[in-house]
């Protein structure tokens, strides 16, 4: 085992244990918060596979972004733990049902597939590094790139349209 | 498993703890004297003679108010959230203070033979983590203002966090515009770019102004200090802080200052290249001409630090539509215009300055 090894299992630990964190907290804003240390650890998973760029853009975007305006919102919102309204027990067990349900076939849909044998490469591979990264983006993916891109332009339109309202 | 861990270089890892050490400390003082330029700076401004008690010229002040802070009584409001009311100003301090590890601080010393460069570490993506960390300083902020279950600082709070993913967008459109002429996000090479030419700004002035305003806003400063505006809010998102708790918050804008007059300096003017001089051709002079290069940048920075307090004591506060405008409507057009035409120009320049 080497030190990325050792890593990589921090870093997974780190991951499953504030994703667990996200959906038991019973305070929304400590979810948010789990949620936050959750991106860290996949944006340092990205820094082990040597995906520099990947992993910063998720940090800029998601951690330091998009969750400040989760956070705004639940925030303002002022969501107390008491406030919470207390769910009907038949709703929870419909929950633990239609959980249940989703992890048996997601394990009998990835038992089948090739990457079961696989284990991440660490370390090496500079696809992730900025330059390669536009490069291919630019000439294999240039026409996906520019057709996400007009998807992004519309949602930003859209969202103009509805807060002029 | 013990051959791998050990294969580590003990030489690499006391050389960067070492760096690190001394980048840090170097930070702390400076932030730690930048509150005493402050007050002499506006002392000079309004014509008043500032802190002069402590010390001869008042030198000690910075001690005496740190003292001060450790000194109050610890607060902690029975209402508030205990673990995040601490994890805030943490936030904001460890915000401030990582950003400095991707700076090149000067060139390569030359310790007992072995190369040692001034810089923690010279990433590929240098300049897009400083945003990285800078984005997560919001964190701190809010944080700090939601856990002191106050209206009043979690107001302020919110409108911390708005002020600064608003400005943050046309910060980094007139980055755009920089690292289309530098092709590189590497701090080190675009220092050296520019050691080679000219400093950047000669080419990107729209940009660095843009940059300027931005970084302004970003640290809470005159005009931008909308989040501890004390006649609207009583006193800002740290209302409820005391002693040390409150003191991290204050010590982390001047720290927040010192760095991105750092970067600006980095960016924009050359980073460490000594203006007139040709560094390359006295390369003789060993370690005399990093420590040199070190104190250049230093004295860059501190006219950058030295701006910062003039613009604070020379502009009043903004209103906050007026923050609000200036930010959505003035800079980011204007940064975007800059972006397309930098754009422009290098195609017309690839292309032999052909239509």
């Amino acid at each position: 085992m080497d030190i990325s090894q050792i890593l990589f299992y921090a870093l997974s630990a780190m991951a499953l244990g504030s994703a667990i964190m996200v959906v038991i907290s019973r305070n929304p804003v400590h979810s948010v918060l789990w949620l936050i240390v959750t991106f860290f650890a996949i944006s340092g998973h990205y820094i082990l596979m040597n995906a520099q760029f990947l992993g910063i853009v998720n940090l800029i975007v998601y951690a330091g972004a998009i969750m400040v305006l989760f956070l705004f919102v639940i925030m303002l919102m002022n969501l107390n733990a008491e406030a919470e309204p207390q769910k009907n027990k038949w709703l929870k067990l419909a929950g633990v049902v239609a959980g249940g349900c989703l992890l048996l076939v997601m394990v009998a849909a990835l038992k089948q597939a090739e990457v079961k044998g696989q284990i991440a490469i660490l370390g090496t591979g500079d696809i992730g590094l900025i330059k390669n990264l536009g490069q291919a983006l630019f000439t294999d993916y240039v026409v996906p790139f520019e057709i996400s891109s007009v998807l992004f332009l519309s949602a930003m339109v859209g969202a103009v349209v509805i807060g002029k309202k | 498993m013990h051959s791998a861990l050990l294969a580590i270089d003990l030489f690499l890892v006391i050389e960067k703890l070492v760096l690190i050490v001394g980048i840090v400390s170097i930070s702390l003082v400076i932030a730690m004297y930048e509150t005493y330029a402050e007050r002499k700076v506006a002392a000079f401004i309004q014509d008043r003679r500032g802190p002069n008690r402590a010390g001869p010229f008042g030198i000690l002040q910075p001690l005496a108010d740190g003292l001060k802070l450790f000194m109050k009584e610890e607060i902690i409001p029975n209402t508030s959230n205990r673990f995040l009311f601490i994890l805030g100003p943490c936030l904001a301090m460890m915000a401030a203070m990582m950003t400095s590890a991707v700076i090149p601080w000067g060139g390569t010393l030359n310790v007992f033979g072995r190369p040692v460069t001034l810089q923690i570490a010279d990433i590929n993506i240098g300049i897009l983590y400083v945003f990285g960390v800078v984005s997560m300083g919001v964190y701190g902020i809010m944080i700090g203002g939601w856990a002191s279950n106050n209206k009043f600082s979690l107001m302020a709070a919110l409108r911390g966090a708005s002020q600064v993913i608003s400005y943050e967008l046309p910060m980094g459109l007139s980055l755009i515009a920089l690292l289309m002429l530098t092709g590189s996000l590497k701090m080190s090479e675009i220092v050296a770019q520019q050691m080679d030419s000219t400093w950047n700004v000669l080419y990107q002035p729209l940009g660095f102004f843009i940059f300027l305003v931005c970084a302004f806003a970003e640290c809470n400063r005159t005009p931008f200090d909308l989040p501890e505006a004390e006649n609207e809010l009583n006193f800002g998102y740290h209302q409820e802080y005391s002693s040390m708790k409150l003191g991290f918050y204050l010590f982390a804008e001047y720290i927040n200052m010192f760095i991105s007059s750092v970067v600006m300096a980095t960016l924009f003017f050359g980073g460490y290249d000594i203006p007139f001089f040709n560094d390359a051709a006295h390369t003789d002079w060993g370690n005399w001409l990093v420590a040199l290069q070190g104190l250049v940048l230093l004295m860059k920075v501190g006219f950058f630090i030295f701006l910062f307090m003039w613009v604070r004591w020379t502009i009043p506060r903004f209103r906050y539509d007026q923050l609000m405008n200036l930010g959505w409507r003035g800079l980011i057009p204007l940064s975007l215009i800059n972006m397309i035409a930098t754009a422009a120009f290098i195609l017309w320049k690839s292309n032999g300055y052909k239509f």
